[in-house]
C-alpha cells in the first residue's frame, strides 16, 4: 500500500503553489511514496530508547550579542530583483487573502 | 461590509450566550539589532535599508540568535509567571506569501521558550474592582514580516491590487507572542476583561524595559480569539480569530462586536464559520479574511540552521533578579505614596497616566497637582484628538515646570491653565508660552496696590459691607481686580490687600 495518496500530493502542491497536472501528479506520488518507504527503514532500527533527533550536533545555545553589523544598501539589495519600485521590492498581483 | 439584520443588544446576548476568549498578542521587542541577523530594528528608515542576505532570505546566509531577545523572551516568560523551558527549538513555519522572502518564518511551534503561566487583573464592576486571573498558555519566540504596500487598487486593500512592493526593513526583528489560556469570565464583563488583560500585559512589557509597546506603531498587535456557547452548554463553539485590533479601546469593542455578530449567525440556525476576522476602527466591525488554514498546512519542523536554546537555571534565575516589581504591586506602593484613595488612583490607571503621573511627581510636582492636569486638561485635550494621553503633546517634566510656577507665584491657576493649552497646541515649551502670551502673573506690587484701590473706589457699597465684617463680599471685590488685570493677579494677594485696607 502506497503511504501518500495522490490527494496528499495534491494537497502539498496546492500548498507550496504548484500547478501540477494530473499525470505529474500520478508521478510524484510515485517517487514520494519510495522516498518515504526509504526513509521509513530509519524507524525499524529506533528503538524506544532512542529518541527523535532534529539535530546532528550536541549543541545549544549558539548566541550572538545584540550589536549592529553592517547589511545592504537598498540598491544592493535590490540588484538582484526581477523588479523594484520606490526602493522596494516590486511582486505581481497576490492572490488570495492578506496574512 | 453592513450587516442588513440589525445586531441583537450586547445585554440580550450575554443573557443568553456564555463567550469564551482567547488573546494572542505580539510584541516587537526593542532590541539594537534583529532576532537572526545584525540588522537595525530602528523605525521609520528608508525602505530595506536595514536588510542583508539573512533577513532577505539569500541562499547560503544563516540565521545567529540574538542573545538580547532571547532573555527578553526569558523575562517576559517570568513576570508572567510562566514555566521557562529547558531545552526548546525552533521551528519553520512554511506559507507563501511575500512578506517573508525565506518562505517560512522562523517561529517555535511545539517548544515555546515559557509556558503554563498567569497574570492578574482588575476591572472596575458595579461591586467594585474585581481581580481576574487570566492564565498563560505560552509565550514564543519569533520574527517579523515584511511591510507590503499594494498599489492600484482601493485605499491600499490587497483586493484589486495590481501589484505589490515590499519592504524588508521589519522582517526578522524579534517578536514574542503571548497566548492566554480560554478565557471565560462574568460574560457582561468579558469585553472589559480582554481589555484591562491587554492593558495589564502593555503595562507590564514597559517596565521591563523590553519593548515600548506603543500599539500605534504596531509594536503591540492583538488578536482577539472569540467563540460563544449557548448556556449551559459545555462543548466549545466554534472560534473566530479577529486580527488587526490595535489600540485598548479596539480589543473592547471587537471583543463586543464580535460575541454580538457570532450571536446573530447562530439565532439564525446558521454555523460560525473558523476563520480570521479583520476589525476595522472606523465602522466598528469585523468583515470576513480568509479560512483559517490547519495548523498542519504550515508543515512546520524543526529549524535545522539553529540549534536549540537550552537556558541554564543559573541564567534563568540571574534574569529573574532583574524583574521589576509587578505592576500590581507597584500600583499598591504608589497609591500609598501619594495618598490617593482607591477611586482617584483607578481614574489615573484607567486613564493610561500612572506612568505619566509618576514621573511628573518624580519631576518635583505633587501628587494632587500632576493627577489634575493629566486626567484634565491633557486628558481633555487628547481624547479630542483621539489620541493617548501619552502622545498629547506635553511632557511630564513640563508639568512639573508649571507645577513649580504655580507654587512660585508666577502663575494663578486660571494662567496655567493657559500655559498648558499653549503647550498641548505646540506652542513650545511652559517658560516659552508664558513669555510669548504674557501670561506672568502681576506681580507689580503697586499696580496690583492701585487695581485694588480702584475696585473698591468703584464698588463702595461692597466696600461698606466688608468693613461691617461681611467677608463673603470680598469675592466680588477679588473678581474685579482680576478682571481689571485681565485674569494675571495672584487672587491670594488681591485679597491680602483688599482685607489689608477695609478691615486695618
Ligand atoms: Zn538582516
Amino acid at each position: 500500500m502506497s503511504s501518500i495518496s495522490r490527494d496528499e500530493v495534491a494537497h502539498l502542491a496546492r500548498l507550496a503553489r504548484l500547478d501540477l497536472e494530473p499525470d505529474e501528479l500520478e508521478h510524484l506520488a510515485g517517487q514520494l511514496d519510495q522516498i518515504i518507504g526509504a526513509v521509513a527503514q530509519v524507524s525499524e532500527v529506533a528503538a524506544d530508547h532512542i529518541p527523535p533527533t532534529s539535530h546532528a550536533l550536541p549543541v545549544t545555545n549558539v548566541f550572538r550579542e545584540d550589536v549592529l553589523r553592517p547589511g545592504l544598501t537598498a540598491d544592493a539589495a535590490l540588484a538582484g530583483a526581477p523588479e523594484a519600485e520606490d526602493g522596494r521590492f516590486r511582486v505581481p498581483q497576490i492572490l488570495g487573502e492578506e496574512q | 461590509m453592513s450587516t442588513a439584520i440589525a445586531l441583537p443588544t450586547f445585554e440580550d446576548v450575554i443573557a443568553r450566550f456564555d463567550p469564551v476568549m482567547g488573546m494572542e498578542v505580539h510584541v516587537e521587542l526593542g532590541t539594537v539589532t534583529k532576532m537572526f541577523c545584525g540588522c537595525s530594528t530602528a523605525f521609520g528608515a528608508e525602505p530595506n535599508t536595514q536588510v542583508c542576505p539573512t533577513c532577505l532570505g539569500f541562499p547560503g546566509s544563516l540565521p545567529v540568535v540574538n542573545q538580547m531577545a532571547v532573555e527578553s523572551a526569558i523575562r517576559i516568560g517570568l513576570a508572567l509567571n510562566c514555566t521557562i523551558a529547558e531545552h526548546c527549538r525552533f521551528a519553520r513555519k512554511n506559507y507563501f506569501y511575500p512578506d517573508m522572502p525565506k518562505n517560512y518564518q522562523i517561529s517555535q511551534y511545539d517548544e515555546p521558550i515559557a509556558f503554563d503561566g498567569w497574570t492578574e487583573v482588575t476591572v472596575d464592576t458595579a461591586d467594585g474592582a474585581q481581580v481576574f486571573r487570566i492564565g498563560i498558555e505560552r509565550a514564543h519566540m519569533e520574527e517579523d514580516t515584511g511591510k507590503s504596500l499594494h498599489v492600484g487598487g482601493a485605499t491600499g486593500r490587497i483586493h484589486g491590487a495590481s501589484h505589490s512592493l515590499l519592504d524588508y526593513n521589519r522582517a526578522g526583528i524579534p517578536l514574542i507572542e503571548i497566548v492566554t489560556k480560554p478565557i471565560e469570565v462574568d460574560p457582561a464583563l468579558a469585553p472589559a476583561v480582554a481589555r484591562a488583560y491587554v492593558t495589564e500585559l502593555r503595562e507590564l512589557i514597559r517596565a521591563l524595559g523590553v519593548s515600548e509597546a506603543r500599539m500605534e506603531l504596531g509594536q503591540m498587535r492583538c488578536d482577539a480569539n472569540v467563540s460563544l456557547k449557548p448556556r449551559g452548554a459545555t462543548v466549545l463553539g466554534t472560534r473566530t480569530e479577529t486580527k488587526n485590533v490595535n489600540s485598548l479601546r479596539s480589543v473592547e469593542r471587537a471583543v463586543t462586536y464580535e460575541i454580538r455578530r457570532q450571536a446573530t449567525v447562530l439565532d439564525a440556525g446558521e454555523k460560525i464559520v473558523q476563520e480570521t476576522r479583520h476589525w476595522h476602527e472606523d465602522t466598528g466591525e469585523t468583515t470576513p479574511g480568509r479560512v483559517k488554514e490547519e495548523a498542519e498546512d504550515y508543515r512546520y519542523f524543526p529549524e535545522p540552521d539553529l540549534v536549540p536554546v537550552a537556558p541554564s537555571r543559573d541564567w534563568v534565575e540571574r534574569l529573574r533578579g532583574t524583574l521589576p516589581e509587578p505592576p500590581a504591586a507597584r500600583r499598591a506602593r504608589l497609591q500609598s505614596e501619594w495618598g490617593f484613595t482607591d477611586l482617584e488612583m483607578r481614574d489615573v490607571v484607567n486613564a493610561g497616566a500612572l506612568g505619566l503621573v509618576a514621573e511628573t511627581i518624580a519631576a518635583g510636582a505633587d501628587a494632587a497637582g500632576a493627577k489634575k492636569w493629566w486626567l484634565g486638561e491633557i486628558a481633555r485635550t487628547a481624547n479630542e484628538r483621539g489620541v493617548g494621553v501619552e502622545e498629547s503633546g506635553i511632557t511630564p517634566a513640563q508639568v512639573a515646570r508649571v507645577e513649580e510656577l504655580i507654587n512660585d507665584g508666577a502663575l494663578n491657576d486660571k494662567l496655567a491653565r493657559q500655559v498648558v493649552e499653549g503647550v498641548l497646541a505646540g506652542e513650545g515649551s511652559p517658560d516659552e508660552v508664558v513669555a510669548a502670551r504674557g501670561l506672568a502673573v502681576v506681580s507689580d506690587e503697586s499696580a496690583l496696590a492701585s487695581a485694588v484701590d480702584d475696585a473698591i473706589a468703584a464698588m463702595p457699597d461692597v466696600a461698606e459691607k466688608i468693613r461691617g465684617g461681611n467677608m463673603g463680599a470680598v469675592g466680588a471685590l477679588i473678581g474685579s481686580v482680576m478682571k481689571a488685570t485681565r485674569g494675571q493677579a495672584d487672587a491670594k494677594r488681591v485679597r491680602e490687600l483688599i482685607v489689608q485696607r477695609l478691615t486695618a
